[in-house]
């Protein structure tokens, strides 16, 4: 990590108008500005007001579940040979994800502005079921977009929607997946702004979601801090965590900024593998660009034009990453690396067989890259790595994998 | 004078007011796009709003998302509609032209690069949808230096301030965008547009074009009666649509409906 620089103030960002550097900020049209300005300064409000502080750590406790475990994988750890693993288990969440700390505290923003109607885009699906729980249980109307594509590969998800009393708009435009519900999620915004909170999904967007996703999220990495010190008596000396939009990650990072010994691993989406070109791994093989209002690593072509991606997990299938990565990655704090398609299967099967936990495919990819990591370093070093989503929505993909009808 | 600043001059001493078509450039084919601009002139359009295919155009509707894609099947890069321009210009030195898109391609094109490429290829004007003020200081300074016009969109939801702040930023023309949604979505009701510009008017002189909703020659008649600009887009985008399997039919059916659209206006 370069020494020169100053890891307090790194902690401090965004700036003002929503910048990591050169990255983040506001690019949207202008219909949009005024909900943005309106958001930004509803939050900055209530994340200072005990009593949102209050009923949003409340509902973490009682209706999440929080804290969520801390566990020392050691069956996985001796397999591997190297560092101890440990585990964030996020996928013990109510609904199964990290996905749920942030439509609570997004859900109670929507509560507190007298919006009725919230909309979200989809991936993987973990994101739209925790906004549909949270709209249940606020009686709030719920939209959700989502791929057709991704309709297709995470049915399950689509159903559970459903019985939550939302309706599943399947998106047939562009490439079919998670960008394209983003678009078409922004574009029901401009047009129902008056009445409507988006629930976006992941640290990015335009300012201040990337901001507001982050905090909602960093609920992981404080109890993580807590935990290590409490179970092992240090901070540990790596994090990991897949990186799609990136929001588990940020979560799990972000508390941890300002330790400068502690290493940052965000994993990407290898797909067929980088060299390819079918993969979802903008830090690691695109360049800065602009879409859904923020300059960020992007996966274009020469023209400017989004190419289209590929991973085995619905939820890191994305040419975007939130802005707050591509800054750590410039300045160095955090570095990022990739697992395929293969390795994140491989990963999936090891835990399952090894600790008895199945995985989400898109937290398989983090298992896959702290077991290669592990066996480079020595058997007293330790490494966090952010279990962020259960496997059992996968389950029809992975017995795909296998030729098994299900 | 900028070529947009000579135009609105122009028709502002002739007591008439600016009809501006939009089309995506390289929809259905690019060999169609020059043809249709000039066609586009002779049924009497002022300045021309040419599209920059994007593959990810957030804040359009499905027709031009679908004109979008179609452009895109023919991979229309954005130096390629600076060539449509160059060639246009070669007949035409008087209608500006305008791109419109989002800021991607020309981000990673450089502001520098395309720039001076597009003041090489005749371009007049660029409005950027997903490029706010708040964002645009250096691109604002580097289109300046070229002379070329940066046009800002106004919406309903847009307050006061803001309005004072975009309109010390654009130039050319100002947007009113005047429906909440994307492009190609509900009528608009001039009534409401007419006081909105009447406020507006209070923060500048810069001349006001009104787009989203206009369906046809009576609202651009209608709209005419309140803006210094009229904006038709997905009208014409639809048509086009309708005769991607008849090129030849493209010029001439989209122009008949600019030239109803300015017989209306001039009436």
């Amino acid at each position: 990590m370069p020494t020169n620089i100053d890891l307090k103030a790194l902690a401090q960002l965004p700036d003002s108008k929503g910048h990591f550097g050169p990255y983040g900020g506001r690019f949207v049209s202008e219909t949009l500005m005024a909900a943005l300005k309106q958001l930004e300064e509803t939050y900055e409000k209530l994340w200072r007001d005990p009593a949102f502080q209050e009923e949003f750590d409340r509902d973490l406790a009682h209706y999440v579940g929080r804290p969520s475990p801390l566990y020392h994988a050691s069956h996985l750890s001796d397999k591997v040979g190297g560092a101890q693993i440990y585990l964030k288990r996020e996928d013990l969440n109510h609904t199964g994800a990290h996905k749920i700390n942030n439509t609570i505290g997004q859900a109670l923003l929507a509560k507190f502005t007298g919006k009725p109607r919230v909309i979200a885009e989809t991936g993987a699906g973990q994101h739209g079921v925790a906004t549909a729980t949270v709209a249940a249980r606020l009686g709030l109307e719920c939209q959700v977009y989502m791929g057709a594509e991704d309709v297709q590969r995470q049915s399950l998800n689509v159903y559970r929607m459903k019985l939550l009393g939302a309706e599943v708009i399947a998106v047939e435009s562009g490439t079919r997946t998670l960008k394209d519900a983003m678009n078409e999620a922004m574009r029901d915004w401009v047009t129902n702004v008056d009445d409507t909170f988006y629930i976006i999904g992941t640290a990015a967007g335009p300012h201040p979601y990337p901001k507001l996703v982050r905090d909602f999220q960093c609920v992981i990495g404080r109890e993580a801090r807590q935990q290590c010190l409490d179970q092992i008596g240090r901070l540990p000396d790596a994090l990991v965590a897949c990186v799609g939009g990136g929001s588990n990650a940020i979560g799990l990072f972000h508390p941890f900024i300002e330790d400068a010994d502690v290493k940052m691993f965000g994993v990407e989406a290898g797909g067929y593998g980088i060299q390819t070109g079918q993969h979802a791994a903008p830090l690691s093989a695109g360049s800065p660009g602009i879409l859904h209002g923020n300059r960020t690593y992007l996966m274009s072509d020469d023209a400017g034009q989004i190419i289209g991606t590929h991973s085995v997990s619905a939820g890191l299938d994305y040419p975007g990453v939130g802005p707050e990565h591509s800054y750590l990655k410039d300045t160095g704090r955090a570095v990022y690396v990739d697992a395929t398609d293969d390795e994140a299967m491989d990963a999936f099967r090891a835990l399952t067989r090894i600790e008895g936990i199945m995985p989400a495919i898109e937290s398989s990819h983090a298992v896959a890259y702290a077991m290669k990591l592990a066996k480079e370093m020595d058997k007293d070093q330790t490494i966090v790595v952010n279990l962020s989503g259960r496997g059992d929505k996968d389950i029809h993909t992975v017995a795909q994998i296998d030729g098994i009808n299900i | 004078m900028s070529r947009i600043s000579t135009s609105f001059e122009k028709l502002k001493a002739e007591g008439r007011k600016a009809l501006i078509p939009y089309v995506t450039a390289g929809d259905p084919a690019p060999s169609v796009t020059v043809g249709l601009l000039h066609g586009l002139v002779e049924a009497g359009a002022d300045i021309i709003e040419l599209g920059v295919p994007f593959s990810d155009p957030m804040a359009d509707g499905p027709v031009i998302q679908l004109a979008c894609e179609r452009a895109l099947q023919h991979n229309t890069r954005l130096l390629d509609v600076l060539d449509m321009v160059a060639e246009f210009r070669k007949k035409d030195k008087v209608t500006p032209i305008v791109l419109m898109g989002y800021l991607n391609p020309i981000e990673i094109l450089g502001y520098k690069r395309f720039a001076d490429e597009a003041k090489k290829a005749g371009v007049d004007g660029v409005l950027t949808v997903d490029l706010p003020p708040e964002e645009s200081d250096e691109f604002n300074l580097i289109m300046r230096a070229h002379g070329i016009d940066t046009i800002y969109l106004i919406a309903p939801t847009t307050e006061d301030e803001r309005i004072k702040y975009i309109c010390e930023n654009g130039s050319g023309y100002l947007y009113y965008v005047s429906v909440k949604g994307v492009t190609g979505s509900a009528s608009l009701n001039v009534q409401e547009v007419a006081d909105k510009l009447e406020h507006i008017r209070k923060y500048t002189d810069i001349p006001l074009g009104v787009g989203f909703g206009i369906k046809d020659a009576e609202s651009a008649r209608a709209v005419s009666t309140v803006a210094d600009g009229v904006i038709v887009g997905s009208v014409l985008v639809n048509k086009i649509a309708d005769l991607v399997k008849d090129h030849e039919q493209i010029a001439p059916q989209v122009s008949a409906i600019i030239k109803d659209m300015r017989i209306a206006m001039d009436s």
